[in-house]
This record gives structure tokens, sequence and C-alpha cells, in this order.
């Protein structure tokens, strides 16, 4: 029998019968560039309808439709479509260091914060005298009476210096962090219970007014990006779209990573992680790369967060907050790139509708649904579907 | 913990002759592979090791039985890096001292380990296993950007002749027989390209016949490779042993031949009760 081998395995028709040749005939040859193939001809389809609607349809309904036509997208959805998408990305990083490698972080949420928080410097800084004290300091640092930024400020006036910290600081802090948690090969529930204990600690560290970084109150009130109004409908416009290219990039970087070899070793860790061990791979290495990469990918989420929200304060790292992002995950479905995503865009969307309804019992609404989620859809939304797609076909 | 560590009897010259460096390969020039010597181990007191000592040659086929309890597994812990002897020396060919490397450099090195129970990347296909398993550049940025050459694709292939997987190449391996998973364990430790092979119980679970192409397939890999088999079943043990030893109680009771071993007062002892 002669067949073609793709490198998952997968059989495809027959191949060409060598005189004397092998079975196996490589097929990446003929199949294109590797980007080409990361996602299925449908697959592009659905990748190329997506960036039309969010990087034509939107802008063009929200700025060039007036008002008062019932096309018009308001404000108000622009930025709410904006947040939900930031969240995606948390959801997608989330379930790169979860779903395909096993690992539950319940502290994603100190990376968005500090991602947030080094882009909310800049911002801060970008107010300049039109604060209510009109110093050249912060409002809070005037109110706690400091007569000069403290060092950890330094050079955050330039944009590219605190792009450049959204990057480097949950990266560093998880690549520290991930280094002795997983040399020390702590596992399992004991790795969810230090994470969850570590965005705790950032929490009450970044509440202290001593801190610099305006205790409870975060930063709030910015009034420009760049040079461009933050509430101008055009600037909103265009953190909108970066964050949908944001999203979309870092689907592909996903699908990227997890189709390559390396994708596999890191979903062999979770199924068998001695087998990986003592096939000569060292997981500490692996684990440490997939996590600081979710880490940095959180913090570029919360940056662009900040800017479409206007706040960023500590309750960004409660505990709660880090658990909700493992539920969007779970309820999307973990193992699938697409799934978190859409479980991020449910539970969110669900969420400002049932504030307004009855805001006490989220809460509980929220824990329920990851009970009935772990229970009855083990596989999430994307499993739901991907069983009806089946069953119709 | 990667950093050289002081041991009892460590600082006595020619004792801690170990290097940590990998050199190219095994150095069997005395024709020994794997020693072991006055090897202890124990947990919360309990003796899991009594200075062991065992020489394996290159290229033989040894059988290691005894009862429940006897270390068999603990050796492999320390051969394989899981657990570090309190005691005792263990030295893969003539220069590599496996007490002062991590699991993953010693299955580098060419020791490649089956377990009891097996274990397999369940979710992965047949073909993806034996990928993941096959010998090359194992760091994280080479495995992000490998690809799959025709070469390593042929020695897939032969592997899974080897195995008899080729029909299932597709499928995943959580979907095989126990007997299947067996197998396809052991041809990844063989796409390792291993010179020493350790397999925990191989035939458990098998079938008559399963269990009995097994044996020609150890058989078959004697010589080319070293091969080191802990098993419970006798029959299968006399089918295919060249030496046998006997482990009781953490330390070597016996070696020799099946028949010597047969003959052994103290091993009929231990093995039928007083």
């Amino acid at each position: 029998m002669r067949f073609f081998l793709h490198a998952d395995g997968r059989r495809e028709g027959l191949g060409v019968s060598v005189p004397g040749g092998t079975a196996f005939v490589p097929v990446i040859a003929a199949g294109g560039p590797r980007f080409a193939r990361l996602l299925p001809a449908k697959g592009w389809l659905f990748y190329v309808a997506a960036a039309l609607v969010l990087f034509v349809a939107f802008p063009v309904l929200n700025l060039a439709v007036p008002p008062g036509n019932v096309l018009h997208l308001s404000d108000y959805t622009v930025t709410l479509i904006g947040k939900i998408m930031c969240y995606a990305i948390v959801a997608l990083a989330m379930d790169l260091i979860w779903g395909y490698t096993g690992i539950l972080s319940l502290g994603h949420g100190v990376f968005f914060a500090l991602g947030g928080y080094a882009m909310g410097m800049y911002l801060m800084r970008s107010i300049g005298h039109e604060g209510v004290y009109q110093s050249d300091l912060p409002d809070f640092m005037v109110f706690l009476d400091w007569k000069a930024y403290p060092w950890y400020w330094s050079f955050t006036d330039h944009f590219w210096f605190a792009a450049l910290l959204v990057v480097l600081v949950p990266g560093l802090l998880a690549f520290v962090f991930g280094y002795f948690a997983f040399r020390s090969r702590i596992k399992g529930v004991y790795f969810s219970i230090i994470t969850q204990a570590m965005t705790y600690a950032f929490m009450l560290l970044f509440f202290r007014n001593d801190t610099g970084f305006g205790g409870n109150n975060g930063f709030t009130d910015f009034k420009r990006i760049l040079g461009f109004s933050v509430t101008a409908p055009q600037t909103r416009m265009a953190l909108f779209v970066l964050t949908g290219a944001a999203l979309l990039g870092f689907l592909l970087l996903g699908r990227w990573i997890v189709t390559s070899k390396l994708g596999r070793v890191l979903t062999a860790i979770r199924d068998a992680e001695t087998r990986v061990m003592f096939s000569g791979y060292n997981p500490l290495y692996f684990k440490l790369f997939i996590w600081t990469l979710s880490a940095v990918i959180c913090g570029i989420a919360g940056a662009l967060y900040v800017p479409q929200v206007g706040i960023i304060n500590p309750s960004e790292m409660s505990p709660a907050n880090s658990i909700e992002i493992a539920i969007w995950t779970a309820v999307g479905g973990r193992g699938t790139l697409f799934g978190p995503v859409l479980g991020a865009a449910l539970v969110n969307l669900g969420k400002s509708w049932f504030t307004q309804v009855l805001p006490e019992y989220w809460l509980f609404l929220l824990g329920l649904l990851f009970i009935l989620v772990t229970l009855f859809l083990p596989r999430g939304v994307a499993g739901l579907l991907r069983a009806a797609r089946r069953r119709t076909l | 913990m990667n950093a050289i560590v002081s041991r009892e009897g460590w600082d006595d010259a020619g004792a801690a002759s170990g290097v940590r460096v990998l050199t190219s390969g095994v150095d069997t020039s005395h024709k020994g592979i794997l020693y072991l010597d006055a090897i202890s181990v124990s947990f919360d007191g309990f003796k899991a090791l009594n200075a062991l000592s065992l020489l394996i040659d290159d290229g033989e086929l040894r059988c290691v039985i005894g009862p429940n309890g006897a270390g068999k597994t603990t050796m492999m812990d320390v051969i394989t890096g899981k657990t570090r002897p309190d005691t005792g020396t263990a030295f893969f060919g003539q220069t590599i001292d496996l007490t002062r490397f991590t699991e993953a450099e010693i299955a580098t090195a060419g020791i490649g380990r089956k377990f009891q129970k097996p274990t397999v990347f369940e979710q992965h296909t047949v073909f993806e296993n034996l990928e993941l398993a096959q010998k090359c550049d194992k760091r994280v940025w080479p495995t992000l950007g490998a690809r799959l050459d025709s070469g390593a694709r042929d020695r897939i292939g032969a592997t899974m002749e080897t195995i008899k997987l080729v029909p299932e190449a597709s499928r995943p391996a959580g979907l095989l027989s126990h007997g299947q998973k067996q197998w396809l364990e052991i041809g990844m430790l063989l796409m390792q390209e291993p010179q020493l092979l350790l397999l925990d119980e191989p035939v458990a679970g098998m079938t008559d016949d399963e269990s009995m192409r097994s044996a020609e397939l150890f058989l078959s890999l004697a010589g080319k490779y070293t091969l080191i088999v802990v098993e419970h079943d006798m029959e299968f043990v006399k089918r295919i042993a060249q030496k046998v030893t006997v482990l009781h109680e953490g330390s070597v009771l016996a070696e020799g031949t099946m028949d010597q071993i047969q003959q052994n007062e103290q091993v009929i002892e231990v093995f039928l009760g007083r």
C-alpha cells in the first residue's frame, strides 16, 4: 500500500509508486509554504472574512454612517467589542498554557494588569499639565506630596519605552517565576495555587499608595495617546483595529506554534510528562517558553485594553479575575484556538447583559456555568460545535 | 539541582572521576556498558536498594527477576536519573556518571526506558509518537523549527514495520490495544537510537501470540543494542534469557544462566517461600 503521510500522521490518497521506494512520500514539498498551510482553505476564508468585518465594516459603520442611521455602530458597541477582543487574546494565551500544555494558571490577570500598568504610565505622563493640580506630576503623586517621579517611572514619557515595558515586565516576571516553579517540578493544583497567591500578592502591593502606581484608584483620566485624543472616535477606532489585528495575529501565531513539533511536545507534556523526559526533552524549558510567551501576550492585551477602557486599577489583579480567565477558556473549549476566543466573547457579552439585570447574582451564575461546562461540556462550546457539524455531515 | 553535589565517599581519589560532560558516544572499550557499584537507596528508612552491584556487558540481553519489592524498578530509576542513590556509583560506559545527569540528558546519552504501565502520548497518532521520540536536537528552538525530512520519514516507516503498526500510523495512540501500546513504546525507544534499553515488564498484558512476537523482537535486538528486561513472566524469561540476575531485598541474590538460577537453593527459597 502506498500513501502520502502528513507530518501529523494523516494519510492522504495514494502516493506515487516509486520502484523499490518507500511507502512514505514527503508531502511537504507539495503543500506550499508552511504559512499557507497553517489553516485549511475554509479556515483562511473565515479568517479573511473576520479581517474584513473588523478592518472595513466596523470602521465604516462607526465613522462613516451617521449616528441616526439604523446601520450606525455606536461608540459604546465599539468599545465593548474592543474590550472583549482584549479578553479573547488573554483567553487565547491561557489556552496555550492550559489547554495545550496542561498547566492551569490562576494568576494570568497579573500579566494582563502589568501590561496595562506599563501602558498606563505612558498615558499618565501624556496628560501633561491638564490634571486637576496642573502639575508636572500625576494627580495622585501631588496628592501624596511627592516632588519627583520615582526612578521606575524613568523614560515612561516615551511611547516606545512603555511599549518595551509592556512586553518585558510580564515576560520577565513569568520567566523568573516559571523557572523556579518548573525547576522545582511544581505541578497541577499546587502550581495553580501559587499563581493565585502571586496575583494576590501583586494586588496588595499595587493597592498601597507608596508603591507609586496610584493605589486603589490606579490610573485614569487619560487625555491622549501619541498626541491623539483618547476620546476621539477616530482614536478609538484605531485602537479597535489594532486590537483586532493583534487578536488575528496571535491566532495565527498560536496556530503556528501548536502545529509545530514544539506544539506536539507541549501536548505530550500535558499527557505524559515522564515519557517526554525519558524521550530526551527537558520539559522545564518547553514549559518556560510557552509560559513566558503566554504572559507576554497577556501583557500586550492589557496594554491595548487600558486606553480603550480608560482605567487600570489593582482590582484587575484580584484572584477572581484570573479565575474568570480560566472560565472563558473552559467555556470556549480548551485545546482549540478558536474556542477560547468564542468563550471570552460569550461569557463577557453575557456578563454585560446580566450585570445590568441582576448584578448581585453574576458570580453565582459564573460559578454555575463553570461547573456545568466542566461536567457536561469538557470540550467547551467549540467541542459542541464540532460535534454538531460532524452530525450534519 | 544540576550542581555537582558532594556525596559520601565522593572525595576519595578515583571514586569521583565522573565528568559532567557528555562525550560524543558511550565508551564501551572495556566491554561493559553499565556499571552499578554498591548502590544504596532508602526511602524513609526502607532500603529499596542495598549495596547493589551489577555489571552489564555491551550487547548483552540480561533478564532481571525478583519478587515484588526486590528493588527492580528502583534500580531502573537510578539508572535513568529519576532517583539519586544515597551511596554508590553508576556509570554508563567508562566515562558517563549517571548520578550527575537529568533524565533528559541520560536519555540523550543513549539509555531508553520502557515503563511497566505503557506510557505513550495518547492524543498523538502512532506516527507522531515515533516522530517525537526520534533522535534529534531536542532543545526548544530547534524543536520549534523542526521539519520532517524524508530520511526521518523512512526511519519512522521502518520502525512501524518493526513494531507492526503500519496500518495504525494515523490512529491516536490512545485507541491502540494494550499490547500495541507496549509495542509502540518499544518503537519509540528504538527511534531514540539508544545503546541501552531498559524494559520494565514489556509483555505484561500481552496475549501469548503477542508475547511470542515480542520475544522474537528482543532476541533480534540483542547484539545491536544492550537490553535489560525486568519480567515476572517466567515462561517469557526462559524463552529469551541468556543471563539472568535475581534481585532480592535490594541486592543481587544470584546470577547465571536460567538453568543455574533454577537450581540455586537460595533462589528457590525466596521464590517458593520457606
